[in-house]
């Protein structure tokens, strides 16, 4: 049977499409935004996560159960040795107190399905269903065409939440199984796009623009990154390409946050452009207002 | 809302509870006079009901509409002597305690001393029942296996139907006549008592109408010296109204309200019954007396509104009478739980929301006071723009209105027995009891500590916090080899301590019957008239008692540690987890972090631990439910905490769930607080796995943060969560929005908080786990929506 890789699996999910929802997070994205929310979901592979608030001082468990040594601890502190990390996952299994965790894990479509079922009354009461996030769940096509293939069977509407980097020939072949597609659109501009998030933007638009073109129920989701889309230009750029598409309705604005930085401090990376700011109000209201005349239908937040 | 209520409203606010003699002189000082000899109790303490309604003072506030304080002055509280006697200790404790305190006169305290102790000690309804319950049972009372309900408040719970509505006190007392006349003293041996029974009911209807009359008078008085037009005019539309009701059955919105608060009155000063009295299903019984009022032009809504908060004011000016001791750490607030329900079915079965039913939520959201509480009933019947403006009225963060599943309701009420009207003519009191409205005496008689027993079955029938021998010897837990042994055991104590709670509760069902009959509350409850019988004596249509089993969560998780971590993965054995539980964890802080965090838990929709909370249940189902009480009704289950969880879980030792000794119990039928970590999807599957049906009322606090809340989208989804709980048979349900107090309370203490999860930004995430920079950030954009 597929298998995949989830970093997450969220219940009650209300922002992720219509009613009430359960997203599964795909581990893996072949874009590096530096915004980025859930950083956890670029890497394909496992990683460590470590909240050090958590963390007993008396307690050693993983530096013992470490067969990589990749452990110590120092007057209380815990200190991980990334070189030597083959990300095991011992230490995880064994903490106590939950400071260690191992993202990322595999499940085959039975246990994946075996979870969202668990939502099924929750789905059918509020005509919600499930959501397909990440990461990128293209990354892992075959495991989503098989979780698609199996919402299908069972009757849950789905959305598959993409950022279009992956050959068209996936998109063609899961079309017709996806009710909803939510299709991230960054900026138009090549340059700054492979600047801003380490790959070229020409594949992303292109995929847009064939999906459309089959008629494929589909929303789009622009992040806001002052200094990077939130000009008039870029704006505008987006909307004229935008409104030259068949069938788009629908824009949702995603107001960056510097929120998601904690995310980084556990994952012991450096958070990226950490000065970064939340555009604010006023310039998310502008934004709105200058694409309402194209006559989408604006909603801000997911 | 306009100035009059405001200033009502914060009269209300302003007045500090206090305690009252009044009651206890004029109930006492009838009970020295000659007019009290020779008579039967039940004739004896109707004469004294009516000797205080005939002389305690007559109280108006300015600008009031609706009329009547059960003291002298607002949120002046009376004692019932004859329940409980205080002692100057006891008010010393009441006027000096750091919560829910009453303020005490020294004149009052000496009052006491001088008339009321010397008559009433020794023959209050606590002295008698503290004489004559067994020894097993005071042992188990001290060491908090249970609570005893009726040692300081007289049976309550009860909620009136619709029929003061149609009929006016002169209505019942033809009823009573009936009755009378239709006594078989040839063959009845209970004709002699029915008669004393009834004769008091008939004195007690005088006595509400003496009661209404001195209103009159009072209102006539005021209206003659009232200078301002308006006032005056208002003054004497009081004054006719009090002509008219109670005696006659009310012709309008105004009398109607007017009537019922009387009632209410009446019902509150004869005894100090458990969750005061309610009016039940307003919305039903006044929205004919509103139609009309709209019809005929004597009614607006903005009057129908005005009088509404006018009457919300007066519940706010009765707070609970004080309890002391373990009595007032089981539920230590002012509030007294008359509970107003909204919404709901007709004892046809349709919808029965209307234009009142709107209106009544305008006016919960516009008050915002502690007392009446209020909820609203969902049917699936009912339309979702009815529990979308509840769920509004939640958002505001004052806990109001709780939502109740009406279908659910009606089943538990005919799996006991009920006819389907009476059913669907119920509801819900107090804080999640199901009952069938006007025509059931539904006690509540005390919470049982559940996990309190496990600890006593974990020590071989053994209190290890006293060494006292309190439950059987059900074996040595260190030789049992799986979790059903020890369930085995479990049954057997449970069954142990309900057995000695049953057999205090029949002398103590006994002792109101006999001595403390209350013939006014009785001839307001169908079938009381009919039967000759009080409402203590097995007068209603029907009679349940119930035991409420408490921390279900706590118990269940300590129950999946053990069969996790000593059965099935051999974590650590027997010897072990008991040493570690009775040092409470000391030097043990690994092991119960493995507890907490590597461990199921109840709430997260896994059948690992859900079964075992069943096998909970069920044990103590069949300890309690069908076995019949003295009043020829039958003991039920419903599992409810009120504020019992703080005081049951001090007298509790750590559990093998992680709690540390005597720190609270999870209380309702939620989950332990922070052990929830799925989201709130995965407690409602959990919580539903309950068989609610076969109980009377189960309570589940759900918390919830603002930002799940603030749009149209946020409401609708989640009615679709409380639509998918009710679907599944879920009996109740509080949402508890989290506030900015919430979050500073999970900041200082991040274990309780476990479970508290905040939307960041485009993502959520646990509180606890964020850096302080951004708990603060949370906080205040919280304290900014806050409202």
């Amino acid at each position: 049977m597929e298998s995949g890789m989830l970093f997450d699996i969220k219940h009650y999910a209300i922002h992720d499409g219509p009613g009430i929802r359960t997203t599964l997070f795909f581990k893996g994205c072949p874009l590096n935004c530096w915004w980025c929310h859930n950083p956890e979901g670029i890497s394909p592979e496992p990683e460590l996560m470590f909240k050090p608030n958590r963390c007993l001082p008396e307690c050693s468990l993983c530096v013992q159960r470490c067969p990589k040594n990749a452990l110590a601890k120092n007057n209380g502190l815990l200190f991980i040795e990334t070189s030597q990390c083959r990300l095991v996952g011992e230490c995880a299994k064994i903490c106590p107190t939950l400071a260690l965790e191992k993202i990322g894990y595999k499940l085959t479509v039975a246990e994946a399905m075996a979870v969202v079922e668990k939502d099924r009354i929750f789905q059918e009461t509020s005509n919600g269903g499930v959501t397909f996030s990440g990461g990128e769940p293209l990354m892992q096509p075959e495991f989503l065409e098989a979780l698609l293939d199996a919402c299908r069977q069972r009757g849950i509407h789905t959305i598959v939440d993409t950022s279009g980097h992956a050959p068209y020939e996936i998109l063609e072949r899961i079309r017709k199984k996806v009710d909803l597609f939510f299709y991230d659109l960054k900026l138009m501009d090549e340059n700054k796009h492979r600047e801003e998030t380490g790959i070229s933007n020409r594949l992303i638009l292109d995929n847009l623009n064939k999906l459309a073109q089959t008629g494929s129920k589909i929303q789009i989701r622009i992040p806001l990154i002052p200094e990077v889309n939130t000009s008039q230009e870029e704006i505008a750029a987006m909307a004229e390409f935008i409104s030259s598409l068949p069938g788009i309705e629908e824009i949702s604005l995603l107001p960056y946050h510097k929120m998601g930085g904690q995310k980084y401090e556990n994952l012991n990376r450096p958070q990226p452009h950490s000065q970064a700011q939340a555009p604010s109000e006023e310039v998310i209201r502008e934004i709105q207002s200058q694409l309402e005349p194209y006559g989408f239908r604006i909603k801000i937040g997911g | 809302m306009n100035s009059r209520i405001q200033k009502l409203k914060q009269q209300s606010l302003d007045t500090k509870p206090s305690i009252s003699s009044e009651r206890a002189e004029l109930l006492t000082e009838f009970y020295n006079s000659d007019q009290s000899k020779g008579l039967s109790t039940q004739v004896k303490r109707a004469m004294g009901f009516k000797h205080i309604l005939e002389n305690k003072a007559i109280c108006f506030n300015e600008g009031e509409l609706i009329v009547g304080e059960r003291g002298p002055s607002p949120s002046a509280c009376p004692t019932y002597p004859e329940i409980t006697v205080h002692s100057r200790k006891d008010f010393e404790i009441l006027n000096t305690r750091e919560k829910t305190s009453y303020s005490v006169e020294e004149s009052t305290i000496k009052t006491y001393e001088d008339k009321i102790l010397p008559y009433w000690k020794g023959d209050s309804i606590r002295d008698r029942l503290f004489n004559q319950v067994s020894e097993a049972w005071k042992e188990s009372f001290a060491a908090g296996v249970f609570t005893e309900f009726m040692e300081q408040r007289a049976p309550g719970h009860t909620v009136l139907g619709g029929n003061i509505y149609q009929k006016g006190m002169l209505d019942f007392k033809a009823d009573i006549q009936r009755s009378l006349e239709g006594l078989d003293f040839l063959n009845d041996p209970d004709a002699y008592d029915k008669r004393e029974e009834l004769k008091a009911m008939d004195i007690a209807a005088e006595a509400l109408i003496r009661l209404a009359e001195r209103h009159r008078e009072k209102a006539r008085d005021l209206a003659a010296q009232e200078s301002d037009p308006e006032r005056k005019q208002e003054l004497e539309k009081i004054a006719d109204v009090c002509a008219w009701i109670p005696a006659n059955a009310p012709r309008d919105f105004w009398e109607a309200l007017q009537y019922y608060w009387f009632v209410h009155l009446g019902v509150i000063t004869e005894l100090n019954g458990w969750d005061s009295f309610n009016p039940g299903r307003l919305d039903q019984h006044l929205n004919p007396f509103y139609q009309k009022g709209l019809e005929n032009g004597t009614l607006t809504e903005e009057k129908a509104r005005e009088l509404l908060q006018a009457f919300w004011v007066k519940f706010n000016n009765q707070p609970a009478p004080p309890k002391v001791g373990v009595t007032a750490e089981e539920s230590g607030t002012y509030t007294d739980f008359a509970l107003i329900n909204i919404g709901g079915v007709k004892p046809d079965g349709s919808d029965a929301i209307n234009e009142l039913s709107y209106l009544i939520l305008d006016v919960i959201e516009e008050m915002r006071i502690l007392q009446p509480s209020s909820m609203v009933q969902i049917s699936k019947k009912n339309p979702d723009r009815f529990l979308k403006r509840a769920l509004q009225v939640v958002k505001t963060g004052f806990g109001q209105p709780s939502i109740f599943n009406t279908d659910a309701i009606v089943q538990e009420l005919v799996r006991q027995g009920k006819s389907v009207e009476d059913a669907r003519n119920g509801g819900a009191s107090g804080c999640v009891e199901a009952g069938a409205f006007g025509k059931e005496n539904y006690t509540l008689t005390g919470y049982f500590n559940m996990t309190k027993v496990l600890e006593i079955t974990l020590h071989n029938g053994v209190d290890p916090l006293t060494g006292k021998k309190l439950g059987v010897e059900t074996g040595d837990p260190r030789n049992f080899s799986s979790l059903e042994e020890l369930l085995d055991a479990f049954q057997t104590q449970i069954r142990h301590f309900v057995d000695i709670k049953i057999e205090g509760n029949s002398i103590i069902e006994r002792l109101y019957a006999e001595y403390i009959p209350a013939p006014f509350l009785s001839l307001l409850i169908d079938d009381c008239i009919a039967k000759g019988k009080d409402y203590h004596d097995g007068g209603p249509r029907y009679n349940t008692t119930y035991i409420q089993g408490v921390g279900l969560g706590t118990i269940s998780d300590s129950l999946v540690s053990i069969k996790h971590n000593v059965f099935d993965e051999k974590n650590l054995n027997m010897t072990e987890l008991l040493k570690a539980l009775d040092k409470d964890f000391k030097d043990q802080e690994i092991l119960r972090q493995q507890f907490l965090n590597k461990t199921p838990k109840y709430g997260n929709d896994d059948d690992y631990a859900d079964d075992v909370m069943r096998s909970i249940f069920e044990i103590y189902y069949a300890a309690v439910d069908g076995r019949p009480n003295t009043k020829g009704g039958t003991y039920r289950i419903n599992l409810l905490p009120t504020t019992v969880h703080v005081y049951f879980g001090r007298m509790l030792g750590a559990t093998a769930d992680g709690r540390k000794a005597h720190q609270p119990l999870s209380e309702g039928i939620s989950p332990v607080q922070g052990s929830d970590r799925t989201g709130p999807t995965a407690v409602i599957k959990s919580a539903a796995k309950i068989d609610h049906i076969r109980t009377g009322g189960t309570l589940l606090n759900q918390k919830f943060n603002p930002q799940l809340l603030e749009d149209e989208e946020g409401i609708t989804n989640l009615s679709h969560l409380v639509r998918s709980y009710f679907s599944m048979d879920g009996h109740h349900i509080q949402m508890n929005v989290v506030t900015a107090d919430t979050l500073r309370k999970a900041q200082n203490n991040p274990e309780q908080h476990r479970d508290l999860i905040v939307r960041v930004a485009g993502y959520s995430d646990y509180f606890c786990d964020l850096n302080a920079d951004l708990q603060n950030e949370i906080i205040a954009r919280t304290e900014h929506q806050d409202i």
